[in-house]
């Protein structure tokens, strides 16, 4: 055993970060480092298991062809991002189905923004587009995270998810151009989808507990608040475009400094829904139960198939 | 269940003819050919891939990163193992 100087290797850390070294798992890292990962990514990968939910919802209902090809395409997606995501904990020494279970027993959060129902076809356009949307904005700077098999996985997501917003964008031009009634469905979709989106990026950065720390260690790149301002800067142009209106009446354009001015985000709401009061909270985490529990004969016949297979070539 | 866990499996992909495979991610497959269905689906669903390798993770020797400086010193000292060491005089375009 080597004698080592805990003050020594946090240095050695810290000089790795600030150089734009990336961590590898088998590095030392501080212990904080680590449990703070377990967290961020089990959560994300979460986020993107649970989102398949909300859209699943319409897969058979989808009003054509293209579309239920796009949209089944999208969930499979969705499905690999938390396979990789998964992949990435495991690599800090979790174990993938404690996560998993974290997750069932309500102690693990996943993104509130999937605690909401999807209503009408046209969530899946306001889905795509904003949620997704916002997700990118997320997503691009975790692609240069501190982290290596963390920002890996972010790149294959994000290369991914380019499609996803397009296709909800596309689902809203066509909606907002098309009868009354569609337009109408469109601008109610934005309606209700507009303000969770918001809340995606989390508190004010004075209410972040963790953003300071995350900021130091480069596994986040900007603060909640300049992600939500990104956002909104980048989408009002969109809607507009399309002729749906953002649901604020205080929404502005600020001439000086180039950026969007936007209303007061209903925090009491997006706490609601955290603490697991929202919508749908009890039937996400119920579905994913639901389905551990349903496919529990499958992987118990699969590692059966397996073992008697190896018996097999032995013999 | 948590004990009854599949085996862990490190993917690899080779992206075209003529060029090596790579490591992609890793998956849990209860055996070979399920390592390969999933990473089927899990990594090339963009025909990322012509070929697929897979390894159960328990099989990888992996060099300890904190071995780094001695392993890797004795190359550090051996510039001349460059091309670049060596003069070559003015009027050589090729060489």
């Amino acid at each position: 055993m080597k004698e080592v100087n805990l003050d020594e290797l946090e240095r050695k850390f810290q000089e790795k970060i600030d150089n734009d070294i990336k961590i590898e798992p088998k590095d030392w890292m501080p212990d904080d480092y680590r449990q703070t990962l377990i967290r961020q990514i089990s959560q994300h990968a979460h986020s993107e298991i649970v989102g398949m939910l909300p859209e699943g919802n319409w897969i058979t209902r989808a009003p054509n062809l293209r579309r239920k090809a796009v949209l089944l395409a999208k969930v499979q997606d969705e499905a690999g991002h938390g396979l990789y995501l998964y992949s990435a904990v495991e690599t800090l020494g979790a174990d993938r189905e404690d996560t998993i279970d974290d997750l069932h027993s309500g102690k693990a959060k996943y993104s509130s923004i999937f605690n909401y129902p999807t209503l009408t076809w046209a969530d899946m356009g306001a889905v795509g587009w904003l949620v997704d949307g916002a997700a990118i904005m997320n997503q691009v700077p975790l692609c240069r995270c501190s982290y290596g098999p963390y920002a890996r996985a972010m790149v294959r997501v994000c290369k991914e998810e380019s499609f996803h917003q397009r296709q909800g964008f596309e689902i809203m031009t066509k909606l907002a151009a098309g009868t009354p009634e569609q337009k109408a469905m469109a601008q109610d979709a934005l309606n209700r989808f507009w303000w969770p989106s918001l809340m995606m990026f989390g508190p004010n950065d004075a209410e972040s507990k963790h953003t300071q720390q995350s900021m130091d260690w480069k596994i986040k790149r900007h603060t909640n608040d300049e992600l939500r301002q990104m956002f909104v800067d980048a989408t009002v142009p969109q809607a507009e475009l399309i002729g749906l209106t953002i649901p604020d009446p205080d929404l502005k354009f600020n001439e000086e400094t180039g950026h969007y001015e936007f209303g007061e985000i209903n925090w009491d709401e997006f706490w609601e829904v955290v603490k697991g009061n929202g919508p749908c909270n009890k039937d996400r985490v119920d579905a994913r139960r639901k389905a551990k529990e349903d496919g529990e004969w499958v992987r118990e016949a699969a590692t059966a198939y397996a073992a008697k297979r190896k018996m097999r070539k032995a013999s | 269940m948590s004990n009854k866990e599949w085996p862990l499996w490190e993917v690899f992909i080779r992206s075209k003819q003529g060029l090596s495979h790579k490591h992609a991610g890793s998956l849990r497959a209860a055996d070979e050919e399920m390592a390969i269905e999933n990473a089927r689906d899990v990594y090339t669903r963009r025909s990322e891939g012509i070929s697929i390798w897979v390894v159960e993770s328990k099989h990888v020797v992996a060099s300890d990163p904190s071995d780094a400086d001695s392993l890797y010193e004795p190359a550090n000292t051996k510039i001349y193992r460059h091309p670049t060491f060596y003069d070559v005089p003015d009027g050589i375009e090729h060489m």
